[in-house]
């Protein structure tokens, strides 16, 4: 009955139920949910084929059935849908508001012998993101957590809207500064499709490039941050200058540390300069020399290992349930890589694996990480021994006969699967753009997997999953 | 974990020299440094961040401070678990709706004398968020500024230039009320 490819559909209510009853079946999986004045929209892909549908619904009186009701993943995109666009979805389990803080928020109770709360945030001890989080304990031990986000909630979506595509893409940039390239990437990704430009191959491969130097950064940041977290300062300090030769490199080759605005529908800001290629060469020689003794200390460590292993656990169930990404779902047994399928170019022409493990706890959430290093630098060896020649740019022909245009992508950051969608007016203006943060489907699952550990390992099982506020904000 | 301390050892200081003081900075600090700054600050500041709605990329470089090469702690600056520890706000963001009070209440549980130091461009006037609906724009329009760091984001070095150029500019009002 559905069509699954990415060509969105407009579909009946009946149909739009239908799909929600197969997802609460686990048939599908959710990618996305959002809406604009009088539509809802979403994207679903199927679990055995990894095929990808977009479906719309008309909202007759603003209203649509709801599919928090039976699929709960969808509960948080239906609330911030509600409170910025003001469609109702029918049957929706919890009508708190979302994004959208107006007054008193009512957290949910928790009832028992001896329970106490503790409030947190949203201004943090550390360097870190705003979002209030509620524990409710008895002694030490967590009994719920709630989160309360939004506190970064910027109005993206609203700020693409009328927007040429230039701006909306250092809009897309921004959407979580740590996947800054991945997010670019998504968003170049989708107005490509919209448009039908093909890129050159060089730009192709260039992106690629970046968006597994951004893997490395990141990943090396988390590592040494969840050591850090376990009092293990030695390996913070390793790491984050491993962390720091990275965007070095990127910042020498590509005129930004954290390489922004660097992909651009089309193709990419930035070559790579005369001397890159030794750069990069350079980098993963240093990395491949350092990193395995860090590795070792990491698994030979048991003061270490003693506070990582068995904690935090996220069940396999709930991974699949809410089509956890990244290392989050990796780490829970979920075999899920946008970057394998659906796939798109370069990597249908590199060789590398993605590490699967069951355990779902802290220390696994840190060897998926690890693992992923290690394919990362493989990879960026291949591109280096692949790099087509040619221009990194086709210049976006604005082509007002073409009309009004849709696309959509799928793109693997370092935190998991980014979702861009996109339609196109005359001229080259966005008339909706919606990117959503991989931290969607991952938040929640915090939640869960900290229900039974002690309060004092919440910043250990936080930033093994460190999920993005901004991203998931907008 | 020998082989890693042996390293560390005969690897020698990785910390890179300071950079130069940024005098942009020093103009702009020289109008809101004043008699209030009190001695017993001596060379060492305390600093809170506060991230009042950023992308996080700030954050990134903000917490690249604190690795080896920049070694923030050994200018005396150090960051802090709570506003009430502070003498620094660093905030970043184009602050948003949703954390407009946050921000006032952070600002208001920091004992005077203390700065502000509206960090990156979106903290300046709102940077690509600008005309937000759902931002205020600008650090400034919640709390008074004392310096501002440009940047998308600041690299590390932007960010220990403008922040020197305020070390300096409280110790030397210091030795003069002294």
């Amino acid at each position: 009955m559905l069509s699954l490819n990415w060509r969105r559909s407009i579909v009946r209510r009946e149909d739009w139920e239908h799909a929600a009853g197969r997802l609460q079946a686990g048939e599908l999986a959710l990618l996305g949910l959002w809406g604009e004045p009088r539509t809802a929209h979403m994207a679903v892909m199927e679990r055995d084929t990894n095929a990808c549908a977009v479906l719309s619904v008309e909202c007759e009186a603003n209203r649509y059935p709801s599919v928090g009701r039976l699929h709960a993943p969808a509960i948080r995109p239906e609330r911030a849908v509600r409170d910025l666009v003001g469609l109702e979805p029918e049957g929706l389990p919890d009508t708190r508001p979302w994004l959208r803080h107006t007054g008193a928020y009512r957290f949910l109770p928790a009832e028992g012998e001896s329970l106490h709360q503790i409030p947190v945030g949203p201004v943090h001890a550390g360097i870190i993101e705003p979002g209030h989080f509620r524990f409710t304990a008895n002694g030490e031990t967590v009994v719920r957590l709630e989160e309360r986000l939004g506190y970064a909630h910027k109005g993206v979506d609203s700020l693409m809207v009328g927007a040429l595509t230039e701006r909306a893409a250092a809009l897309a940039g921004r959407v979580s500064g740590d996947s800054t390239v991945a997010f670019s990437l998504a968003f170049a990704q989708a107005v490509e499709a919209a448009l039908e430009i093909d890129i050159p191959s060089r730009a192709v491969w260039l992106r690629a490039l970046l968006a597994e130097l951004e893997r490395l950064a990141n990943h090396f940041g988390d590592i040494g941050a969840v050591c850090n977290d376990a009092a293990f300062a030695i390996m913070h300090a390793q790491f984050g200058l491993l962390r720091e030769r990275v965007l070095r490199t990127a910042d020498a080759c590509f005129g930004h540390r954290l390489m922004m605005d660097r992909v651009i529908p089309g193709g990419l800001l930035h070559d790579l300069p005369a001397d890159g290629e030794g750069r990069l060469r350079t980098l993963i020689a240093e990395v491949r020399k350092d990193f395995p003794d860090l590795i070792e200390v990491y698994d030979n460590t048991a003061s270490l290992k003693d506070r990582t292993v068995g904690t935090g656990i996220l069940s396999p169930a709930l991974a699949q349930q809410f089509a956890a990404g990244g290392f989050i779902g990796r780490a829970s047994g979920r075999n899920f890589d946008a970057r394998r399928s659906p796939g798109y170019a370069p990597y249908d022409s590199m060789q590398f694996e993605v590490p699967v493990v069951q355990a779902g706890d802290v220390n696994a959430r840190v060897w998926i990480r690890i693992r992923e290093v290690e394919q990362s630098l493989a990879l960026i060896e291949q591109i280096l021994a692949q790099l087509p020649s040619g221009s990194i740019c086709t210049p976006l022909a604005t082509r007002p006969e073409a009309g009004v245009r849709e696309g959509t992508a799928l793109v693997e950051g370092f935190r998991g699967d980014i979702l861009a969608w996109i339609r196109v007016g005359p001229g080259g203006r966005v008339e909706r753009c919606h990117l959503r943060d991989p931290s969607w489907f991952q938040w929640p699952l915090l939640e869960a997997a900290i229900e039974g550990n002690i309060v004092a390992d919440f910043p250990l099982c936080n930033k093994s999953f460190n999920c993005s506020y901004s991203g998931h904000d907008l | 974990m020998r082989r890693l301390l042996f390293k560390s050892f005969v690897q020698g200081t990785l910390t890179e020299p300071a950079p130069a003081i940024d005098d942009g900075a020093l103009t702009e600090l020289a109008a809101r440094v004043n008699q209030a700054s009190h001695k017993r600050l001596g060379r060492a500041l305390s600093i809170r961040e506060v991230d009042a709605g950023s992308c996080n990329g700030c954050e990134l470089e903000i917490q690249a401070l604190s690795n080896v090469l920049y070694d923030l702690e050994r200018f005396g600056l150090r960051f802090v678990a709570s506003p009430r520890h502070a003498d620094v706000l660093l905030v970043t963001g184009p602050v948003t709706a949703n954390m407009r009070e946050a921000l006032e209440r952070t600002y208001l549980a920091t004992p005077d004398p203390k700065w502000v130091v509206a960090t990156g461009d979106c903290a300046r006037d709102g940077g690509v968020f600008a005309g937000s609906s759902a931002c205020v724009g600008g650090v400034s329009q919640v709390v008074p500024v004392d310096l501002h760091i440009r940047g998308c984001p600041p690299s590390p070095v932007a960010l220990l230039k403008g922040l020197l150029a305020l070390l300096e500019s409280v110790a030397a009002e210091a030795s003069r009320s002294a």
